[in-house]
């Protein structure tokens, strides 16, 4: 599995919150191909962003790892020391946190900070680094000339450009963005996803961008995972899972999007929400809001399976998929699920 | 088709809602640096705007952030006082309504706000909060148990009962907003606006809020505006769309229209910018510049002028007026 | 009190208790609960002074031979802390200062927080020329040195512990006020008053339904930060000899020692237990209001 930059296998990361234990991500598993772009999808709190943290170890102090691997280039993440970790990030994987736009630091030029990354980290001069900024301001669309401005002075979508900038500053293999458009408007979503895309192209990035609107990933990337209460449930090539889903939750979160194209139909709302992810219940962690639950789902733990080319899904009625879609087509399949 | 669209805006009696040339002007930063820059800095938020809403219309106003749209629904329902012009609530002034007309006003039109959780005063059950707009109206105390019943009933809310003693902290965000709505339907009223109910609230319980709005807006009659940066949601719950850009409406018109086929240059990149859930989709370059509007320095004329891709001399000079087209309105030179 | 509550329904208990609950008055706050319990010994001091005292604290007395009981030393002839110049029991002047010390104090305090409390909601709430004049008034207080002012104002009118209170009134609602006012201004922009309007909540219904709940612990705060100024007020102002001469208090007592020369003769019985009991009352207020502010600002806690 050479074509793979990353691979990710039954990822655990726990929060601990008092006696409580929060079991975020729990049993992740997928892989980042070379070269494209990724969709990490699911609704809120289903552990989107403890894995893309988990990916560059930089995790909130009650989070804890309880096991799985993480291959980058066939190197075990979690068996590096932290120096060495350190070393990979910014140049191997750089990071673009949920809300970066709004966590810029307000006191100090957008210079300023590119340079902390280019000096410090990438051990420019500051020459080197003033070219490099031009360059990085060039590729994500913003004249070179507001590179001595405050944040406070750009607009939300070029401060997004700006943290994109940042992230491609040391030249990295992989690029993790969490939720990078979610607080724009569709013009200014559209322009950043378009710059990232242009830009991964170019540079041959691979990409991996957390959010949870199946249509951006429908737009911008080859591949989706998609999660639910920390359970990668499937995950494929996007054409095939959005045409030919395998998981009734996939099913259900293309139902309950409205599509500007389709002629009008009626949106389903999944009703009913995720567990309690300190005590979640046996079983599929869809099945008490899954329409087709059966009796085995409540007490067997569905594994990802193969269903197609580079396609598996997690659902204990995967052989019946081509039956329950046509059922998942229909309103009433989803009325009184619960 | 457009004949039968043109009689239904001519033959109208009176509309719901009249607005008449709107402004909202707001003054920001501190009187001093003002004085110190003689002239004080001021936000266009809305700059002339008119439409008018006839009996069990609803209409999506639509524009990214910062375009006026939540400005014009606070003006709306008198949360807010426009600096020029007038609004007509079925012919009455909202400006010079005080005492009982306001507190009849107060009872009939009502909003859904974006936010659920703050929309709640935390302190308040949500019996407490069901209970503020009927002793409001001084519904008596022994309907009042009932009206809230039926209220919770309305809105699917199930086994509304276990719910009542709660506080806002102790629910889901989906039925907090189907509190928010119970508590704006509550006194029946004939107008509502809705400042972009569900944004706030996670993918899977969105639809469930939509359908909600539409299935209450159908059985009540009602008026309604439902506000929005989100077209492909106003498509599902309006039939007709005002396009809003920098304090001004560029387009007015069927929704199917719009989005199948959007005139006004704004509009159009609007139109082509919504991604879709599926892959099959235009990845073509957007029919617009980049470019953030600035509502305290808009540019002078079309507002769009900077960014647009056919503006052309006039655009600089003169502010272009809306054009009838069919049933719709646009404001752009191309069309005049 | 205690009768008034037990004898009402219990509805009327659970209101009480749910209104007290929202002064947040911080239990968990070790310092808080000294102050609170410095202020329940003095109140109770206060209120049983009648049994506790042993003389009255005006009284000259008189030995049994019919000597004047003068500068008695503490534990002498059975006075607990002694006797004054005059002949006057220390030990019951003590106790009955606590009266008048928590009356001016209290007094004072209420005023300062039902003032502060109101230009602050209406200043805040309603803005425009309202605004404009409670602020451009409270910037004249500002402008008033307190002590002076407490001074000519006693010169002016009869000495009387009130003059305190009545100056305290006078000015101390100007920081109450202002602060207020900035929690109203933040509270106003709540999407939950937008709502009340909506609902058809008059302006009074919105401001003393969903606003003032919110800054009652902040009213409380300046309260208990005015009972020690006030305290401290009186004290000055009764050492300088502006005080009423027919109420006792801490500060009189001061005053009586030190125009006694009881510092230079070592009666430090005389003006240390008051001195004592001033500074025990000032630092409870001041213990209680760290304990609000940890509530209110929570952020001095990191
Ligand atoms: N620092 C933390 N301490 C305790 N629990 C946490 C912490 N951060 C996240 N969690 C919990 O872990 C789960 C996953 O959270 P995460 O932030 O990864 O979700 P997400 O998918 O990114 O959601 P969103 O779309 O809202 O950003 C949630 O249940 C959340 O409440
Ligand atoms: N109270 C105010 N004082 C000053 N400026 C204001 C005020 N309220 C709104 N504005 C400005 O008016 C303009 C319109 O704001 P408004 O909130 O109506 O936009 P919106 O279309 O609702 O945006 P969003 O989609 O972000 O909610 C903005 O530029 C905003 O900054
Ligand atoms: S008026 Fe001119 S600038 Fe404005 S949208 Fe039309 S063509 Fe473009
Ligand atoms: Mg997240
Ligand atoms: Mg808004």
């Amino acid at each position: 599995m050479s074509d793979n930059i990353l691979c990710v296998k039954g990822l655990k990361v726990t929060y601990s919150v008092g006696t409580a234990r929060i079991r975020a991500v729990d049993d992740a598993t997928f892989d980042i191909p070379k070269g494209s772009i990724v969709g990490l999808v699911g609704e809120s709190g289903c552990g989107k962003t403890t894995v893309a943290r988990a990916l560059t170890r930089v995790m909130a102090k009650a989070a804890g790892f309880e096991g799985g691997e993480m291959l980058f280039d066939g190197v075990d993440l979690l068996g590096l020391s932290e120096a060495d970790m350190n070393k990979l990030r910014w140049r191997d994987i750089a990071f673009i946190p949920q809300s970066a736009m709004n966590s810029l630091d307000p006191v100090y030029t957008i210079e300023k900070q590119l340079n902390e990354v280019l000096i410090q980290r990438g051990g420019m001069n500051r020459r080197e680094a003033r070219a490099r900024a031009e360059e990085l301001f060039d590729m994500v669309g913003i004249d070179p000339r507001r590179l001595g401005d405050y944040p406070h002075q750009f607009s939300g979508g070029m401060r997004q450009r700006v943290a994109i900038a940042l992230a491609l500053a040391l030249n990295p293999k992989l690029i993790i963005a969490d939720e990078p458009v979610t607080a724009l408007d569709v013009i200014v979503q559209r322009q950043i996803l378009d710059t990232l895309k242009s830009l991964q192209e170019r540079l041959g990035l691979s990409v991996i961008l957390v959010t949870h609107d199946i249509s951006v990933v429908a737009y911008v990337c080859d591949r989706i995972v998609v999660m639910y209460a920390g359970r990668v449930v499937e995950s494929g090539d996007t054409e095939t899972v959005l045409t030919q889903p395998f998981h009734p939750y996939t099913m259900g979160l293309y139902n309950a999007f409205p599509d500007l194209q389709s002629s009008e139909g009626l949106l389903t709302p999944i009703e009913g929400h995720p567990p309690d992810l300190s005590d979640p219940p046996d079983g599929c962690r869809f099945a008490p809001r899954c329409p087709f639950a059966q009796t085995p789902c409540s007490t067997q733990n569905p594994t990802l399976v193969e269903v197609g080319s580079r396609h598996v899904s997690a659902c204990l009625r995967v052989d019946e998929a081509q039956q329950l879609r046509e059922q998942a087509a229909q309103t009433q399949t989803w009325m009184g699920a619960i | 088709m457009t004949s039968a669209q043109g009689k239904a805006v001519t033959s109208t009696p009176s509309p719901v809602i009249a607005v008449e040339d709107i402004r909202k002007h707001f003054a920001v930063g501190s009187p001093i640096a003002a004085a110190m820059r003689r002239k004080s800095v001021v936000v266009k938020a809305i700059d002339g705007v008119n439409f008018t809403l006839n009996k069990g219309e609803s209409v999506g106003l639509l524009g990214e952030s910062g375009c006026g749209k939540t400005t014009m629904g606070r003006m709306l329902l008198k949360l807010d006082e426009p600096s020029e012009g007038r609004i007509l609530f079925e012919g009455d002034d909202l400006a010079t309504m005080q005492g009982p007309a306001l507190r009849a006003y107060r009872a009939r039109a009502q909003m859904i706000f974006q936010n659920p959780f703050e929309a709640l005063n935390p302190r308040f059950t949500i019996a407490q909060s069901m209970d503020e707009p009927l002793s409001n109206a001084n519904i008596a105390k022994a309907e009042r148990a009932d009206r809230i019943r039926k209220a919770m009933d309305l809105v699917h809310l199930p086994d509304p009962a276990q719910f009542l003693e709660r506080y806002p902290h102790q629910m889901s965000g989906g039925q907090l907003q189907r509190v928010v709505m119970a508590r704006a339907l509550i006194l029946e009223p004939t107008f509502v606006v809705a400042d972009e109910p569900v944004s706030m609230l996670d993918v899977s319980v969105r639809a469930g809020i939509l359908n909600l709005f539409r299935e209450v807006r159908d059985n009540m009659g009602l008026t309604a505006i439902y506000i929005s940066h989100d077209l492909a949601l106003v498509r599902y719950v309006c039939e007709r769309t005002i396009v809003m850009y920098l304090g001004c409406i560029v387009e007015d018109g069927p929704t199917e229209e719009i989005v199948k086929n959007p005139m006004h240059p704004y509009t159009k990149a609007l139109v082509a910018a919504v991604p879709v859930p599926h892959p099959a989709q235009s990845h073509a370059p957007l029919p617009i510049k980049a470019g953030a509007p600035d509502a305290r320095n808009p540019p002078s004329g079309c507002r769009l002028r900077d960014r647009c891709p056919h503006a052309f001399d006039r655009c600089a000079i003169e502010e272009p007026k809306a054009t009838r087209i069919g049933a719709r309105k646009v404001h752009c030179h191309l069309f005049d | 009190m205690p009768e008034l509550t037990t004898a009402r329904k219990p509805h009327a208990l659970h209101w009480l208790t749910r209104r007290f609950a929202r002064l947040q008055i911080p239990l968990d706050d070790p310092f808080a609960v000294t102050g609170l319990i410095i202020y329940a010994v003095f109140i109770l001091v206060a209120i049983f002074a009648n049994q506790l005292a042993t003389h009255d604290p005006l009284e000259i007395l008189y030995s049994e031979t019919y000597e004047l009981s003068s500068n008695l030393r503490p534990g002498e002839d059975g006075f607990i802390l002694g006797t004054t110049s005059l002949g006057r029991d220390i030990y019951s002047q003590l106790i009955y200062g606590s009266r008048s010390a928590l009356l001016i104090g209290i007094t004072a305090a209420f005023m300062v927080a039902v003032i502060g409390t109101i230009v602050g909601l209406l200043s805040g709430y309603f803005g425009g020329w309202i605004d404009i004049v409670l602020m451009r008034a409270a910037d004249i207080a500002f402008g008033i040195p307190f002590l002076p002012f407490v001074i000519v104002l006693s010169a002016f009118l009869e000495p009387s512990i009130w003059n305190v209170v009545f100056a305290m009134a006078l000015i101390l609602w100007r920081d109450t006020g202002r602060v207020i006012r900035s929690q109203v201004l933040t509270l106003r922009t709540r999407t939950y008053i937008d709502a009340a309007r909506i609902a058809g909540s008059s302006d009074m219904k919105i401001v003393f339904s969903h606003i003032a709940p919110n800054i009652l612990p902040l009213s409380f705060l300046y309260g208990s930060i005015a009972i020690g100024w006030a305290i401290l007020t009186e004290a000055a102002i009764s050492f300088l000899g502006f005080g009423d001469p027919e109420t006792i208090s801490w500060g009189y007592m001061l005053q009586d020692a030190y125009a006694s020369q009881a510092l230079s003769t070592g009666g430090y019985y005389w003006f240390v237990p008051p001195g004592i009991c001033i500074i025990l009352v000032v630092v409870a207020g001041f213990f209680i209001s760290r304990g609000y502010e940890e509530i209110l600002f929570p952020k001095l806690k990191d």
